[in-house]
């Protein structure tokens, strides 16, 4: 009994969970239970928790991908702009702008636009594995120029577009519940099942403890590493499939704006240390739901505009002090303690 | 002797990790100015453990440390060498990405008139401090661009350098030739003679009888005993070091040696005919046949390692032939060569061993899921049933499979290294200094293990520093000077003389 309960506090998922059930918590009591309402409408279910899944889907996938990259020691900060180049390509060729030969077919636009991901991917993954490069600032060369790419596609401009298909990716319904949730229920799911089931999350690990002692363990470490940063390109343009559907259109200057930012925070909540080593997917995307949860939450209280950004800061300083190991050391010793007062008493 | 204040005394220390590990149990020890004192026991003893809790590296549970009779409790390194304690750790803490010189006066570097770091000065200073160790270094180099054995002089020249009253020196001696041993005892002959209190850590007894005043033997995490080294004999020390009699131990050792007058080589396995690598080796010759030891001697920088690295696939092959099996091979990273059946259990434990945050069970299994691929995973109950396997028979010091391997003691960590390459089987294992660190009983356990392997059909490229070893195990020692094979000794003509004097250029 006593082992299983160790067990449990000792899932790197444990404490994200608490954190965001209490930020559930605190909304619910907040709102006085007008948080968990969910109601149905033509057999959909909205509500506020509800929102939160489907808004913070880009993030969740995003995160998944990020995680990886982040266990290896190595980040990538290229994602919103990849998500950019992805809405610009999917939403010029539904409108016919690109290559009009496709007669704008959606499934043509999203497959173009996942391969373009996974072509930013790819370079990324060359520049930090062949060339040697620091991610950050390898990672940084597409920050800067992918939003220039998605521009030179949309010539600049914002282009709407009229596609109901196109429009079901982010606003879709299935059995009463938001499309973007199967978005992340599938790819989170195949990569959890690609981690676990094969040697792939323990070689990450391990290159992202010590990545010469890997080699010399004969893991390919250059391979790896291109693996990653090329599942974190492809995830980043299917979150940008879901915003410029969520828009209806593709607004290249906002696009994923600042979301690398959110989403190494998602990581980082989860608990995935940044300098590499053990990681766990699950706890980023919960880490996500976090994220998003704080966003929601704080419009939710009707904070004004001007304050957002300082409470946001002060929610995640609270947070990353609860999951910080000396933190946590410290605030134990203090249970322990009084824990020995009591019995001595 | 009791009127006068010892120079550095420890009662009581205790020292636990969680509840399972007891590092360090009601340990006491002292040191007098002007002395050496060694520091004993097996792996996992404690002796680095209370070297760290002196040095403010680890927060000790209970105890008190006096210096010069004053209580003092640094909580760090640097506030260690503030009240004047001097420490070259067992995994040497330099900063491989910063020159010879940096790493030498980092924190103290020469200023200026102006009050900048004076370049010059500190470039012209380390020179003639490593001259005294006669190490000639290009000080402006980074490095790593040297081996370990370099390193942990420079580790050495730093610490001693530093005005202390107290040097502590933890196996500093695991990676160094006799050449540079001797260089090493004639500094701390001297220090001790400026009255510098040196307490020294090592696994070879040798070095303890000529170089130490008095011995302090831990076992367990705890205090054996304090000796004067005259008085107690190496056959005693040895018993209270393993808390069994030696005799024991000697008698696995002639068992092993039994064995190796027995084995006969069979087929060549591998072969290396004019093989070079830009940098490294030139022209090497070499053969390994199965079921043989082949020892490899040679000086520092003499292409030991380097010749493991080529046919390893680290390294690649850019002039001659390698082959094996009869069969010419390109190796181009170290999976080709382990699908061919090579391991290589490196020299440099800390960068190319262990992958510190990672379970003993993760180490062991890693190389051999790397040779199985991706997708044939590992079973936790198949790795779970090796890791058993390997800490029993290895005698591997640790509560459990789950244990990060940085926790362990450096001895028990490179047990888990070679476990990792015997768990692949292979038909040649290669050993850069397997035993480095580890302790005598230990030692000869595997020295057993090695020749065990070699009499079941497994060729072995046995490199060490310690001729003593290679004598013990190998029917075979091929000797390497300048990068290049230098003269090879074989069967009966092996002996230390021998391989000696083609070391030292006397062909033959
Ligand atoms: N941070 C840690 N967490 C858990 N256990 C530890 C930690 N550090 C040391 N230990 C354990 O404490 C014991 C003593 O280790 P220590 O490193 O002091 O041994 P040692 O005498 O220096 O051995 P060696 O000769 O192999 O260097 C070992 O069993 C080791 O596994
Ligand atoms: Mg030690």
């Amino acid at each position: 009994m006593k082992n299983k309960q160790l067990k449990i506090t000792q899932n790197q998922a444990f404490w994200p969970v608490i954190i965001f059930l209490t930020i559930i918590l605190f909304n619910t009591v907040m709102t006085r239970g007008e948080f968990l309402s969910i109601s149905i409408v033509d057999g959909h279910f909205y509500g506020r928790i509800i929102d939160i899944f489907r808004n913070g889907g880009k993030l969740m996938i995003l995160a998944a991908g990020m995680t990886m990259v982040l266990a290896t020691g190595g980040t990538d900060i290229s994602v919103g702009s990849v998500m950019a180049i992805s809405g610009a390509i999917a939403c010029s060729i539904i409108r016919g702008n690109l290559l009009p030969g496709l007669g704008g077919s959606v499934t043509a636009a999203i497959l173009f636009a996942v391969c373009a991901g996974i072509i930013c991917g790819l370079w990324n993954g060359f520049l930090v594995a062949q060339i040697k490069i620091q991610p950050i600032v390898a990672t940084m060369i597409l920050l800067v120029a992918g939003r220039g790419i998605a521009q030179l596609i949309t010539s600049g401009k914002i282009i709407t577009i009229n596609s109901d298909a196109y429009y079901f990716i982010n606003g879709g319904y299935i059995l009463g519940l938001p499309f973007p949730l199967y978005i992340v229920l599938f790819l989170v799911g195949i990569l959890l099942l690609f981690v676990h089931r094969t040697s792939f999350g323990l070689f990450l690990e391990s290159i992202g403890c010590n990545s010469l002692a890997s080699k010399f363990a004969g893991i390919k470490v250059n391979r790896y590493l291109l693996a990653i940063y090329t599942i974190s390109g492809a995830f980043a343009s299917v979150a940008g499939l879901i915003e410029s559907a969520g828009i209806k259109g593709a607004d290249c200057n906002n696009a994923g704006l600042n979301i690398e930012l959110d989403a190494i925070l998602a990581v980082a909540i989860g608990g995935t240390n940044l300098m590499g080593g053990r990681f766990s997917i699950f706890a980023s995307v919960i880490g996500a739901l976090i994220v998003q949860s704080i966003t929601t939450t704080v419009l939710a209280l009707g904070v004004p505009a001007a304050y957002i950004r300082v409470l946001k800061a002060l929610l995640i300083i609270v947070i990353c002090l609860s999951q910080s190991g000396k933190f946590k050391v410290l605030f134990g010793r203090k249970l322990e303690s009084k824990k020995k007062e009591a019995v001595a008493l | 002797m009791s009127g006068q204040t010892k120079l550095l005394t420890m009662k009581g220390i205790s020292k636990s990790f969680g509840k399972a590990v007891i590092a360090l149990d009601n340990v006491q020890f002292e040191l007098e100015a002007g002395e050496i004192h060694a520091l004993l026991g097996e792996n996992g003893a404690g002796k680095s453990t209370l070297i760290k809790v002196l040095t403010g590296v680890e927060e000790r549970d209970e105890g008190e440390v006096l210096l010069e009779g004053k209580k003092i409790h640094p909580k760090s390194t640097n506030e260690a060498q503030q009240v004047g304690i001097s420490t070259v750790y067992q995994e040497v803490n330099l900063c491989p990405n910063l020159s010879v010189a940096e790493n030498i006066y980092i924190g103290r570097a020469p200023k200026t008139k102006m009050g900048a770091i004076d370049w010059a000065a500190m470039s012209r200073d380390a020179a003639k401090l490593l001259e005294k160790f006669d190490l000639k270094l290009d000080v402006n180099k980074r490095l790593d661009n040297y081996s370990v054995a370099i390193q942990q002089m420079v580790a050495i020249a730093r610490a001693s350098d530093i005005k202390a009253k107290v040097l502590i020196l933890d196996e500093p001696t695991s990676s160094l030739s006799k050449v540079e041993v001797d260089k090493l005892f004639e500094i701390m002959r001297r220090l001790k003679a400026e009255g510098m209190g040196i307490i020294f850590v090592t696994h070879f007894l040798d070095q303890v009888y000529e170089v130490t005043d008095r011995i302090t033997v831990l076992r367990n995490g705890n205090y054996v005993g304090t000796y004067k080294t005259s008085d107690l004999p190496r056959m005693e020390l040895v018993s209270k070091m393993i808390g069994k009699d030696y005799a024991v131990l000697n008698q696995s050792l002639k068992e092993g040696q039994a064995e190796k007058e027995g084995t006969k080589t069979g087929d060549e396995l591998v072969s290396m005919k004019g093989v070079s690598h830009q940098g490294s080796i030139s022209g090497m010759d070499l053969t390994i046949s199965k079921g043989e030891v082949l020892g490899l001697s040679g000086l520092l920088g003499s292409g030991r390692s380097e010749t493991a690295r080529v046919l390893f696939g680290i390294d690649q092959v850019t002039d001659g032939e390698l082959c094996i099996g009869g069969e010419k091979v390109h190796l181009k990273h170290p999976i080709d060569a382990i699908r061919k059946d090579i391991a290589f259990c490196p020299e440099n434990r800390k960068t190319e061993g262990i992958i510190g945050d990672l379970s003993i069970r993760d180490n062991m299994a890693l190389a051999l899921q790397a040779k199985k691929g991706l997708f044939k995973k590992i079973s936790k109950k198949e790795a779970q049933k090796i890791a058993d396997e390997y800490i029993e028979k290895l005698e591997i010091k640790t509560p459990d499979a789950d244990q990060l391997i940085k926790n362990l003691s450096g001895g028990n960590q490179q047990k888990v290294i070679l476990a990792r390459w015997l768990a692949t089987n292979p038909q040649l294992l290669m050993l850069d200094e397997p035993t480095r660190g580890i302790d005598i009983g230990t030692k000869a356990e595997i020295q057993k293990i090695v020749i065990d392997l070699a009499a079941q059909g497994m060729a072995v490229l046995f490199i060490s520093s310690e001729l003593d070893e290679e004598l013990r195990c190998c029917r075979r020692i091929v000797v390497l000077k300048d990068m290049e094979k230098a003269g090879e000794v074989v069967g009966d003509n092996i002996s230390e003389g021998a391989v000696m004097q083609i070391m030292a250029g006397g062909e033959k």
